[in-house]
C-alpha cells in the first residue's frame, strides 16, 4: 500500500490482491482507494445481502467521482467509526435504509474526491482548477493535457479536503436511475462468490453445536464418550450457547453431535405451546384494554388525533375485529454460521453478519480480548432479513477456536436454523373503528398487543414504541379520531426483527379492517381508500395506476381481487392480488404491485427488490407458521416449514412511478401488502374474512 | 477411500462412506460453490450433476460414487460461459446467491435433455430449488434465455 492521507479514523488497509506488491494506491476518503494502475477501489460499509448494496452505494460514489461503475472493485469496510449508520445509529444494515443514508453522504464522498483529484492536476499544470474536468477516470485541462486519477492520487490524498461541494443536478445523471449491471453477479454465477458458510483458512477445524431442544434450557449433564471416539473428533466442549463438537471436517463434528448424550434442563418455557402464548396475549390485551401506555409519549400525542373512545359512542356503526398473527422464521437459505480465528492477543471473526460492532463485541466478549483486537470480516449473506442482526452464533465460534488453538469454523444445521431462530413476534391487534350515518370513517383505534424486539436487542433504548407501530405511525388514511395503543406481554421466548419487522403484521390490520370497514358501507374496497385519501396526490396516484395495471374490478373470470396499501420506508406502495378458488383451494395468480419509492438509483435492483418482498410476504401469508409444543419448536426444516417454491409463483407485475427526491427504502417495502391483499381477494372471492395467518391454518392451501 | 471424477479430474477421498457428496465438494475439495441448505434433499442448494443429471449431493454418500463423475458449478465452464450462466449475468438473476449454483446447475441439466422448455416444464424441473430471496421471476425468464442461446439466437 502506498501513500496517501487517510482522512478517515482508524481506517484498516484495503485487502491486498495478488498484484498489490507493484501497485501502490492512495486512499482518497473512507470508501474509496485509488491505485497507480487507475484501479477504483470502493468500500461497501453495507452488508450485501441480496438488496444490492454492493452495486447501489458505489453508483453513488462514481456518479460523482465521474468513472464508469464496471471499472470498480468493491470489498467490504471493517468495523469503523466512518461506517456507521447515521440513521441506525450504528453500522447496521437494516431498517431498509441503506440507500437512503448514503444518498448525500456518499455522493459527497465521491465529489470531494474528484474536486481533490482536479486540485492535484490543476497544481501540476499550474492552471486554475475551473478550467479543468473530469471525465471517465481522468482530468482534462487545457491545450488537450490529460492526467488519468491513478497519476493524481497520490497528490490528490495529500490536498485539504473540500467542504463545500455541488452535487449534480439529477438530470445529469449517468449511473443513478439506470438499471446497470450489479458488480455482485459474476461470482454468483460461478460458484466463487464468498459466503460465510465458504471461508477456508489454513489449519481449519469445523464446529457442529448441540443446543437445548427447548427454548431457553441448558444442558445439566453431557456424557461425550461416544462423540470423542468417532473419527476426526478433536474436542468436546460446553459453551453458553451450547455443547460444541469441534472436528477436522463438518460432517464428522455433526455425526459427533448427534452421539452426544445430553441432559436437558427444559428450563422457563417446559409448558410454552401456542394455547398458552395466545392466552398470555388475551389476558394482557383484555387487562390493559384502553390503557394508554403511549399517551406520554410525543410520537403517540403526534398520532392521537380527535377522541376516538367518544367518537365510537356516537358513532351509527361501529366495528371492531381481532388480527392474529403468527411467529414466523426468517429461513435464510444459508443458515447461521460463523468462522474465527483465536490468537492470544488478536481474533479474527469472518461471517456474513447485518451488524459489524455487534459481531466485534460479541467476539471479543467470548475470547477475552478488548474490541480493537477484534477484525470482523464481513463475507456476503446468504439472505440476511434481519436474522443477521443477531449474533447469537457468533461466541460459540470464538470460544471453540480459542479452545482448540485453530481457526474454527462453527455451522447450523438447517434444524439448528429452524428450532432457534429470532422469530417474528407473534401480535394481537384489536381494530375499533366508528362510521357515521352517511358511511363516513369517523373513528379507528387500533390496540396492539405483542412482545417487545427492541427492549431485548437494545435495552438502553427506552421508546416503547420502537418497531412496534411502524405503518400506523404513517396511518394514511383520513380519520378525524385516532387512537394507538401497545401493550407489551413477552411470552418466554426471544423474538427478532424480520423483513418489515411490524410493517407486516400492522399493514394486515390496518389493510384488513379498512377492507372490512368498506365492505361494511357496500364502497369498493379502493374507491374506498380513495375517498379516505383525498387530497394526498402521492397516495392517490399510486391507487390510480394500480386500478389501472390491475384492471381493477375486471379480473379474468372467475378470478378475484383484493388490494392492500402501506406507507412505510418513505416510499407508497400498493398491491392487487388476483386469485382464484377452485374446490376450496386458493390460487394466486397474480400479484400487481406499484410504487412511489422517490429516485430509484438501479430499477432493476428495484424491480428485483420488490418482487422478492412480495415473494417473501406470500410464503409467511400461506405458511409462515412457527408453532410451540413443550417450550419446543415443531418446525425444523422445509418438509414442515413450507415456502414458496417455483411452481408457485404467480404472474409478478411491478410498477415503480418516476420519482424525486431521496431514495425510499425498498428492501421490505414489497413484503407487508401481499398478506392483506391476498386475504382481501379471499373474502372477495367467498366473503370469509381471514382474520389470522397464515391462510393455510383456513385450510385455503 | 473412493474415486471419483470431478469437474474432470480424478480425486480419490479418503472419509468415512456415508459423508455426503456434499460435505466431500466442500471441505475435503474446496469445491465451496455447491451450497448446503437442508441436509435432505428439500431445498435444491447442493445440486451438481452426476453423469450429466442434476442430483442433490446431500443425500449422497461418498461410498455410492465410486468411479462416477461429478460436475459442480465450478467445471459447469471454465469461464462462465455456459448458456445458463450467460442469461444468469444478463438477466442479472441473483439476489444474495447462495442458491443460485443449485438453480443453475438444475437449469443446466433441464436445458440438457430439453433445449426449448415450456413454462410448465421448467416448473416441474426447478420446483425443487428453493430461493429465499424469490428470483424465481428471472430464473424462469433465464431458462427461456438460455434455451435461445443454445438455439444460437444470441441478440440481445
Amino acid at each position: 500500500m502506498g501513500g496517501g492521507l487517510v482522512l478517515a479514523t482508524a481506517l484498516p488497509a484495503f485487502r491486498s490482491g495478488p498484484r498489490a506488491a507493484q501497485v501502490s494506491s492512495s486512499q482518497l476518503n473512507a470508501w474509496l482507494r485509488i491505485g497507480t494502475d487507475d484501479s477504483i477501489s470502493i468500500l461497501v460499509d453495507r452488508s450485501e445481502m441480496g438488496q444490492g448494496v454492493y452495486t447501489a452505494l458505489p453508483a453513488l460514489i462514481a456518479e460523482e467521482l465521474e468513472v464508469d461503475l464496471s471499472r470498480v472493485r468493491i470489498a467490504a469496510a471493517p468495523v469503523g467509526d466512518a461506517y456507521v449508520n447515521a440513521l441506525n445509529g450504528g453500522q447496521v444494515t437494516g431498517t431498509s435504509n441503506s440507500v437512503t443514508e448514503a444518498w448525500e453522504k456518499l455522493r459527497k464522498a465521491g465529489a470531494q474526491a474528484r474536486m481533490m483529484l482536479i486540485a492535484a492536476a490543476a497544481q501540476r499544470w499550474r492552471i486554475d482548477p475551473s478550467v479543468c474536468r473530469a471525465d471517465n477516470g481522468k482530468v482534462i485541462g487545457t491545450q488537450g493535457r490529460t492526467a488519468s486519477y491513478g497519476q493524481l492520487a497520490d497528490a490528490a490524498a495529500r490536498l485539504p479536503v473540500p467542504k463545500d461541494v455541488a452535487l449534480k443536478d439529477a438530470k445529469d445523471f449517468r449511473l443513478i436511475g439506470k438499471s446497470l449491471p450489479r458488480l455482485d453477479t459474476a461470482g454468483k454465477v460461478d460458484g466463487s462468490a464468498e459466503f460465510g458458510l465458504d471461508v477456508q483458512l489454513p489449519g481449519m477445524l469445523y464446529a457442529a453445536i448441540a443446543m437445548s431442544p427447548t427454548v431457553g434450557g441448558k444442558a445439566t449433564s453431557v456424557d461425550s464418550t461416544a462423540a470423542l471416539a468417532l473419527p476426526g473428533v478433536r474436542r468436546v466442549l460446553h459453551t453458553a450457547s451450547g455443547v460444541v463438537v469441534v472436528a477436522e471436517h463438518f460432517w464428522q463434528a455433526k455425526k459427533a453431535r448427534d452421539a452426544l448424550r445430553i441432559d436437558w434442563e427444559a428450563g422457563p418455557n417446559s409448558a410454552l405451546d401456542n394455547a398458552a402464548m395466545w392466552s398470555l396475549l388475551n389476558k394482557a390485551a383484555a387487562a390493559n384494554p384502553g390503557a394508554s401506555a403511549l399517551s406520554s409519549d410525543d410520537v403517540a400525542a403526534a398520532l392521537k388525533g380527535g377522541n376516538a373512545a367518544e367518537a365510537l359512542k356516537k358513532a351509527a356503526k361501529t366495528f371492531s375485529a381481532v388480527y392474529e398473527l403468527p411467529l414466523v422464521a426468517h429461513v435464510t437459505m444459508e443458515p447461521m454460521n460463523c468462522t474465527a480465528d483465536v490468537k492470544a492477543d488478536h481474533c479474527d471473526v469472518y461471517v456474513g453478519t447485518q451488524v459489524q460492532q455487534l459481531t466485534q463485541t460479541a467476539a471479543a466478549t467470548a475470547a477475552g480480548l478488548k474490541p480493537d483486537r477484534v477484525s470482523v470480516h464481513t463475507t456476503l449473506l446468504g439472505g440476511g432479513f434481519g436474522r443477521r442482526l443477531e449474533v447469537d452464533f457468533v461466541p460459540a465460534a470464538v470460544e471453540a477456536s480459542k479452545a482448540v488453538g485453530a481457526p474454527v469454523k462453527l455451522i447450523w444445521t438447517r434444524e439448528d436454523d429452524m428450532t432457534h431462530d429470532l422469530y417474528r413476534p407473534p401480535a394481537r391487534e384489536q381494530v375499533t373503528a366508528g362510521l357515521d350515518e352517511k358511511g363516513k370513517l369517523i373513528a379507528w383505534a387500533l390496540h396492539i398487543t405483542s412482545p417487545s424486539i427492541t427492549s431485548r436487542f437494545d435495552p438502553s433504548n427506552k421508546d416503547p414504541f420502537d418497531s412496534v407501530i411502524e405503518y400506523v405511525q404513517n396511518f394514511p388514511y383520513a380519520v378525524p379520531n385516532f387512537d394507538l395503543k401497545y401493550t407489551r406481554q413477552e411470552i418466554g421466548i426471544d423474538v427478532g426483527y424480520l423483513r418489515s419487522v411490524s410493517h407486516s403484521p400492522n399493514c394486515f390490520a390496518v389493510e384488513s379492517s379498512i377492507d372490512e370497514l368498506a365492505a361494511a358501507v357496500s364502497k369498493d374496497p379502493l374507491q374506498f381508500r380513495l375517498e379516505l385519501l383525498a387530497g394526498k396526490p402521492r397516495h392517490t396516484q399510486v391507487l390510480q395506476l394500480i386500478a389501472e395495471r390491475s384492471k381493477w374490478g375486471n379480473p379474468i373470470q372467475g378470478r378475484h381481487q383484493g388490494i392492500a396499501f402501506m406507507e412505510g420506508y418513505t416510499a407508497c406502495i400498493a398491491q392487487v392480488a388476483e386469485i382464484s378458488i377452485q374446490d376450496g383451494r386458493l390460487k394466486v395468480h397474480r400479484i400487481t404491485c406499484v410504487i412511489d419509492c422517490g429516485q430509484t438509483v438501479n430499477p432493476r435492483i428495484v424491480e428485483s427488490q420488490l418482487e422478492s418482498g412480495i415473494v417473501y410476504g406470500l410464503s409467511a401469508a400461506l405458511w409462515g407458521d412457527i408453532t410451540l409444543r413443550g417450550g419446543r419448536v415443531r418446525q425444523t426444516n422445509f418438509n414442515d416449514y413450507r415456502v414458496l417454491r417455483l411452481n408457485e409463483l404467480p404472474e409478478l407485475d411491478i410498477h415503480i412511478i418516476p420519482g424525486s427526491g431521496a431514495p425510499a427504502g425498498i428492501g421490505e417495502t414489497g413484503v407487508p401488502p401481499v398478506a392483506p391483499a391476498v386475504c382481501n381477494a379471499i373474502f372477495a372471492a367467498t366473503g370469509r374474512r381471514l382474520r389470522s395467518l397464515p391462510i393455510s391454518a383456513h385450510k385455503f392451501v | 477411500m473412493v474415486t471419483l471424477t470431478v469437474n474432470g479430474i480424478a480425486q480419490s477421498v479418503d472419509a468415512d462412506g456415508d459423508t455426503p457428496l456434499l460435505w466431500v465438494l466442500r471441505d475435503h475439495l474446496k469445491l465451496t460453490g455447491t451450497k448446503y441448505g437442508c441436509g435432505m434433499a428439500l431445498c435444491g442448494a447442493c445440486t451438481v450433476h452426476i453423469d450429466g443429471v442434476a442430483v442433490r449431493s446431500c443425500v449422497l454418500p461418498l461410498k455410492s460414487l465410486e468411479g462416477k463423475a461429478v460436475t459442480t458449478i465450478e467445471g459447469l465452464s471454465r469461464d462462465r460461459s455456459h448458456a445458463a450462466q450467460r442469461a444468469w449475468i444478463e438477466l442479472d438473476v441473483p439476489q444474495c446467491g447462495y442458491c443460485q449454483s443449485g438453480q443453475i446447475m438444475a437449469a443446466a441439466s433441464l436445458l440438457q435433455s430439453n433445449p426449448s422448455p415450456s413454462d410448465a416444464d421448467i416448473d416441474a424441473a426447478l420446483a425443487g430449488n428453493i430461493c429465499r430471496c424469490g428470483t424465481y421471476s428471472r430464473i424462469r425468464k433465464a431458462i427461456h434465455r438460455a434455451a435461445e442461446l443454445l438455439r444460437g439466437n444470441i441478440s440481445p
